[in-house]
């Protein structure tokens, strides 16, 4: 069905507070809803706030909630939704204005997590490093993120809960995965998991997997494997009895 | 207004500012932070969305791990012959000295690349480099590069970053630029940074064109900021036009279709079925340089033969549906999602795009230097190693070399000077943060996105693929005009400081009008035709001219034009550029 016109609903506002806006777009073909946005900023609100780069699906700026759905603008197709939808802040974060939020945490989070340490051996070696691609396949998944942070806005964890000093969200779990899968890594980061990160506190129910624009399998291939790593370490009842006994491998230190 | 008092700002001192985060200005705080300065990073954006994270095919590295043949010597003969010789020839060949080393040490920062079967870096093929030369991550090396450069930055002591904050004038201190002023994006409040050196790593000016592949964000400012300052600007005149951009849907029209899809066996073909680029470069077809496969499919589209949403086919369907979205992963799902082309099945449409400007600050091969102390560029913003065209995957190494040495060179330089003891040369700060607010005092002025469209179909008109000395000299007429009328330009309405991308696009249009007027001014002044700048009326390449390169500055008069003689290549590297090279033929297909 060809529409003409699109009934487009822009939340506006600021930390104050704030309401959605109707606007009246002229369709074009394969519009996808940043166009739409960007074409109300050009025409209709010149003061319109909104995050967006490469329009292409690959930077993750253009993150909000469409119909209340955790999405990229830049790749939803106007078509999905009939002749109306309405656009909001992503609503995990503190709005700044419209639909620019505040995502510094995600910033300082990063900033908490040991980055790649190879071992000194690998990293004084005059001879380039040789990996085999099945691998390296496997962090290759974790390293496609864009960093939308829509994992992190539809985490109930955050989002509900607002535990962010409690649990780093899934973004942050696929870049401890991409770390610790990685085949010349040496740290051991199963504290930070236990401890800072919280990766117990996520109970798997894959909606960070859903909104995933990259289609990382975040839960299936990062956050469980890590679980897996965790419970072996800490709480195997077998491993317990044996380290009471004074035999077996330490747990890893907090 | 009262909000707008001037004067009101805060003041931040740091020994190197870096303007850019995208892979040039990381690479140069990495650096500028291990030299042990201290460094600050102003991004326009977030960190991690600046324009290298588009870039898809791979980093150009002469590591020979495909090829066994390959050397320095011929990537940097492949360089200069992609630049039709215009390049600083000491920057090309430092450049294809380098890179191996830069790629190496990313790995080494934790890059993933795709693997040899031996398990070294793959290297695939790409346009008009002689030998497979590219490390690549699937078709989305741009966002490895970035996120590895990102993640070094944000855990060395010493760096700091400033995100969503522009930054509108340089200053100057005793003739060195010492500092600059910028506004968050947030809220508009002001920041007056002093700092011993300054690294211009802002990048291109797509954005003046309608149809590009560049984001908001790439404006020119990096260039039109150095102009400003005093500094030299070179081979404005060449801007590239990347044959393979969308061109359907309208809303994504420009979004970059990465060499790769040519580089892993992908033809183009017109409506007629037929694979032109036989009758425009029969040895290398496809894999020809930008400028040739870019006026080939312009060419094809203006006889008749073009595609129902005018471009050319470009097919990959030959090789098997588990290759492609392997080795072009992001390319399926773009056509998938917003063309609802399947690209194992289907052929996709393309069309040339505005993608890169070879143009930019005049530089020092070795340092970045500009022709002003204390400042420094690298990366697009830079001019010198890609002269007339720049070869695919010469970009991603560019900023690595590059990025490496300016932020060496302005960690050194800062060193030298004396912030607290320096005062700012006077009259600079209040009448430009005077020009900056001036769109919010007459928010009902002349609308700053409607000055921009008109900006772009002025480019889009009179500096196409194609030019000639009527539409140059008419399109710098319109420039002109425009430039006068952005003293009424408005913010489209609103006068708030908070977010408003109205009054950030009033100031982002002065950037490119200064970058669209050094283009055209160039473009005039170079009469032949060769790499990225063709001239109807001049078609052919003047040999005198190979020596020339043209200069833009700012003086008295305005903007000026000199052509200035390049000195000659040693002979070791004409040697190089002449030698023939054997030929690839790959043993094995992985």
């Amino acid at each position: 069905m060809e529409i003409s016109n699109l009934d487009l609903k822009i939340w506006r506002g600021d930390s104050r507070g704030g309401e959605l806006v109707s606007y009246r777009v002229p369709v074009r073909e394969g519009m996808v809803v940043l166009d739409a946005v960007l074409w109300v900023q050009a025409n209709m609100a010149a003061d319109l706030a909104v995050r967006w780069n490469c329009k292409a699906a690959k930077c993750g700026s253009c993150s909000a909630e469409i119909d209340g759905f955790p999405r990229l603008m830049c790749k939803t197709p106007i078509a999905e939704y009939g002749g109306k939808l309405s656009v909001g802040p992503m609503k995990a974060f503190a709005v700044i204005k419209d639909l620019v939020t505040d995502v510094s945490w995600n910033y300082e989070v990063n900033k908490e997590i040991p980055p790649f340490t190879p071992s000194e051996k690998d990293l004084t070696s005059s001879e380039p490093w040789r990996m085999q691609q099945k691998d390296v396949e496997r962090v290759m998944e974790f390293r496609k993120c864009i960093e939308c942070f829509l994992c992190q806005d539809v985490c109930h964890v955050l989002r509900a809960h607002d535990l962010k000093g409690a649990f780093q969200g899934p973004r942050f779990m696929v870049r401890i995965a991409s770390l610790e899968m990685h085949p010349k890594d040496v740290l051991d980061r199963r504290p930070l998991l236990k401890g800072k990160a919280g990766i117990g506190y996520c109970n798997v129910t894959k909606c960070c997997t859903e909104v995933c624009p990259e289609h990382i399998h975040i839960t299936d291939n990062a956050i469980i494997p890590l679980k897996e790593r965790m419970d072996d370490s800490y709480f195997d009842p077998v491993r317990s009895l044996l380290r009471r006994l004074g035999m077996g491998p330490a747990k890893p230190s907090v | 207004m009262d909000r707008l008092s001037s004067g009101t700002y805060e003041t931040v001192e740091t020994e190197v500012l870096v303007l850019g985060a995208g892979g040039a200005g990381l690479r140069a705080a990495v650096a500028a932070a291990e030299a042990g300065a201290s460094v600050l990073v102003v991004c326009k954006s977030l960190l991690g969305k600046a324009h290298t994270v588009m870039a898809e095919g791979g980093v150009a590295a002469a590591m020979h791990n495909v090829a066994y043949q390959d050397s320095w010597e011929v990537h940097f003969a492949d360089t200069m012959k992609g630049g039709k010789l215009i390049n600083d020839w000491q920057m090309a060949e430092i450049h294809a000295k380098e890179s191996p080393d830069r790629v190496l040490e990313l790995e080494r920062w934790g890059a993933v690349f795709d693997r040899t079967w031996q398990g070294r870096i793959h290297q695939r093929p790409f346009g008009a480099h002689t030998y497979p030369r590219l490390a690549h991550v699937g078709d989305r090396t741009g966002l490895e590069l970035i996120r590895t450069l990102q993640d070094r930055a944000v855990h060395q002591s010493g760096v700091e970053v400033h995100m969503e904050v522009t930054v509108f004038k340089l200053l100057k201190a005793e003739g060195r630029v010492a500092g600059a002023l910028a506004y968050r994006r947030s809220d508009g409040s002001l920041i007056l940074y002093r700092c011993g050196a300054l690294v211009l790593a802002s990048g291109g000016a797509g954005k003046m064109y309608r149809v590009t592949s560049n984001s908001w964000e790439s404006t020119g400012d990096g260039t039109a900021l150095a102009y400003d300052a005093g500094a030299q600007l070179r081979d404005m005149e060449m801007v590239q036009f990347h044959p393979t951009g969308m061109v359907w849907p309208a809303g994504v029209r420009g979004i970059l279709v990465t060499e790769g899809v040519r580089g892993e066996g992908g033809v183009l073909r017109n409506k007629e079925g037929e694979r032109f680029m036989e009758r425009y470069d029969r040895d290398r077809m496809e894999l020809s340089s930008r400028d040739v496969v870019a006026r080939a499919i312009n060419t094809e589209v203006l006889a008749g033969r073009g595609t129902p949403h005018g471009g050319a086919f470009l097919d990959i369907t030959h090789r098997k549906p588990d290759f492609i979205k392997s080795k072009l992963p992001s390319m399926y799902e773009q056509f998938l999602k917003l063309a609802n082309v399947d690209i194992t099945k289907q052929p996709m449409e393309v069309a040339p795009t505005i993608h890169y400007a070879m143009g930019g600050v005049r530089v020092d091969a070795e340092t970045g230097a500009s022709t002003v102390p204390g400042l420094y560029a690298a990366g697009e913003v830079a001019s010198g190693l890609h002269g007339a065209n720049r070869l695919g995957g010469n970009s991603l190494s560019d900023l690595l070399v590059f990025g490496k040495r300016a932020g060496e060179a302005a960690a050194a330089a800062a060193k030298g000077t004396h912030l607290a003891e320096t005062a700012l040369d006077a009259d600079q700060v209040e009448p430009a943060i005077a020009d900056l607010m001036a769109p919010l005092a007459r928010p009902a002025g002349e609308n700053p996105y409607t000055l921009q469209a008109e900006l772009q179909d002025v480019m889009t008109v009179h500096a196409p693929i194609v030019r000639d000395e009527p539409g140059l000299r008419a399109g710098l007429e319109k420039i002109l005009e425009l430039q006068v009328r952005i003293a009424r330009c408005g913010t489209g309405g609103s006068d708030t400081l908070a977010f408003n991308p109205g009054w950030h696009t009033a100031h982002d249009l002065r950037s490119m009008l200064v970058n669209a007027e050094a283009l055209l001014r160039a473009a005039l002044e170079r009469k032949e035709s060769r790499g990225a700048h063709a001239r109807s009326d001049f078609p052919k390449t003047d040999d005198q001219l190979t020596a020339v390169n043209y200069v833009v500055e700012k003086t008295a008069n305005g903007m000026q034009v000199k052509a200035e003689p390049r000195p000659p290549m040693p002979d070791y590297l004409a040697e190089a550029v002449q030698r023939s090279y054997a030929r690839y033929t790959p043993e094995e297909i992985e």
